[in-house]
């Protein structure tokens, strides 16, 4: 940081590169996602996919956004103009802030400020209300549905995402993700899924904090399915009764900007789970492989793992009704979160 | 100019500049959108005001749940029956008077307060999240808990109101 900040000697341009930076990230992460989830979808259903641009297809995802970026910008003659242009981008802002809190490396984190697991919580309702925007602006009745639909799964589901980030922040002390993912440094047995480090609990402790932890980590995944639409819980754009949802109405630049913010929120709940449970940057090995850039690394490579996972249920799993979403988030996760939070407060006092 | 004042002023900037389109806008869901960016200004303002725990609150009680509410309740009440709302002025003077008094408690509030020390507030405070929790729980720990059993209240009795039309 120091560095850059010498060379350019400007600290507004210095402010705009460094936030710039996770935007790069994005779009090429984007174009691997988007070839990958074609790729596992195919492999899944036993076919190829794409096989003619390039070697397996890999030009594909390139092809696709030219395509995209050539298409007619068309505005339904009845949509409310200046909120349906804007609806794109309120939910990508919404989305991209998630990623100023997201330890990206030891040395690289957008905003180290100390209520960083708490601006991911509120910074998700920027999503919510971009999605209601697009759906009511396109003035079409499945597209309100889908954004209602949207609307309301992301509120309930807020609230187990927001009970397993506070399980965190109880066992670590804070609710800054650097800290927390510094806290479990030191390998594999240190992470927060398996109890927390020695330092901080004894042997007993660690042995009877461990289902907890993993009932939160799989409840957090399981939430965060729901905040990012995807199946089971993709009633939002529901394609057989809904025909998309709130983005029907969508083409060209701003349909891609919809998809972009999808890929990146799945990207940033992996990220998420994986620096309050799975140790973030730090190596599974101890200090065997670990350093600046072995850090961008690990994180990279266990927040793919978390978006493959989304892809793979997504490509197994049938959708839910409307019923069965609400009934899973308020009578099945949130009262058992609430049961991890008292065992968990419990054994930390004892 | 540095980068704070710069971005004080485009925070004032969004702040104002929504709230008069959520003034004066003549469509309701427009005004209602409007308020995401004076809510999130406001926010903004929060974090100079060294607040930031309120701050972040203020994104998540006001956008992330009163507003969607209200964007809520006005698209389906738009949309269903089909007629656009337009909002008009009424009862003109009873809301001169109360704006009238906040802006003389804002006022007053901005008077009395020494902003000369803002500056060593400013770097004396590091964190003020902790020291709100503590404050929460130990003096001020009775309207804290009044205040949870008076929404917990209003939740049950939403629920019971919902519950009993659904019956009938």
């Amino acid at each position: 940081m120091e560095l850059i900040q010498s060379l350019l000697a400007n600290e507004i341009v210095v402010a705009i590169l460094l936030s710039a930076l996770p935007l790069v990230f994005i779009l090429v992460y984007a174009l691997v996602t988007l070839y990958m989830e074609m790729k596992v979808a195919a492999h899944m259903q036993d076919r190829l996919a794409y096989m003619r641009t390039g070697w397996h297809g890999v030009l594909q995802p390139f092809a696709d956004i030219l395509k995209l970026l050539q298409k007619e910008d068309i505005i339904p003659f009845a949509a409310d103009k200046l909120l349906f242009q804007l609806a794109p981008y309120v939910v990508f802002i919404g989305t991209y802030a998630g990623f100023a809190f997201i330890p990206f490396s030891s040395i690289y984190i957008g905003s180290n400020i100390n209520l960083g697991a708490f601006f991911l919580v509120a910074a998700g309702s920027l999503v919510v209300i971009g999605i209601l925007m697009g759906g009511w602006a396109s003035n079409n009745k499945w597209s309100i549905f889908g954004g209602l639909r949207s609307a309301s799964q992301m509120i309930s589901y807020e609230i187990p995402t927001a009970l397993a980030i506070v399980i965190a922040v109880m066992i670590t002390g804070s609710l800054n993700l650097q800290d927390i993912v510094k806290f479990q440094e030191g390998g594999i047995h240190n992470w927060l899924l398996f109890g927390g480090p020695m330092a901080s609990v004894t042997l007993t402790q660690k042995l009877l904090l461990i289902p907890f932890t993993l009932v939160t980590f799989i409840i957090l995944f399981t939430a965060s399915l729901a905040e990012v639409n995807r199946t089971p819980f993709d009633l939002p754009e529901a394609e057989s009764e809904l025909v998309q949802g709130f983005n029907t109405e969508y083409s060209g630049m701003r349909f891609a900007m919809f998809y972009l913010a999808e890929y990146a929120n799945m990207f940033l709940v992996s990220g998420v789970a994986v620096s309050l449970f799975l140790g973030g940057w730090s190596s599974p090995f101890g200090s065997l492989m670990s350093g600046t850039i072995w850090g961008i690394f690990w994180f990279v490579l266990k927040a793919m793992v978390f978006v493959f996972l989304q892809i793979w249920i997504r490509w197994t799993l049938p959708r839910l009704r409307v019923d069965q979403l609400m009934y899973t988030s308020w009578k099945v996760l949130t009262p058992l979160l609430f049961g991890c939070l008292f065992a968990i407060g419990l054994i930390l006092v004892w | 100019m540095d980068l704070f004042t710069i971005l004080f002023y485009v925070f004032a900037l969004i702040t104002l500049g929504a709230a008069c389109v959520v003034v004066f806008s003549r469509h309701i869901v427009r005004a209602a959108f409007a308020l995401l960016f004076a809510f999130f200004g406001v926010a903004g303002l929060y974090v100079f005001l060294l607040a930031d725990f309120i701050a972040v609150t203020q994104l998540m009680v006001y956008i992330g749940g009163i507003l969607v509410l209200i964007i809520f309740g006005v698209m389906l009440t738009q949309k269903q029956i089909n007629v656009d709302i337009k909002t008009s002025p009424v009862q003109t003077w009873p809301a001169v008077l109360i704006v009238a008094a906040l802006a003389g408690v804002l006022i007053g509030m901005f008077w009395s307060t020494d902003w000369a020390r803002m500056g060593e507030i400013s770097t004396a405070t590091t964190a003020t999240t902790p020291k709100l929790g503590e404050m929460l729980l130990t003096t001020y720990v009775l309207p804290f808990e009044v205040a949870s059993v008076i929404l917990l209240v209003a939740l049950v009795g939403s629920a019971m109101i919902a519950r009993r039309e659904r019956n009938t």
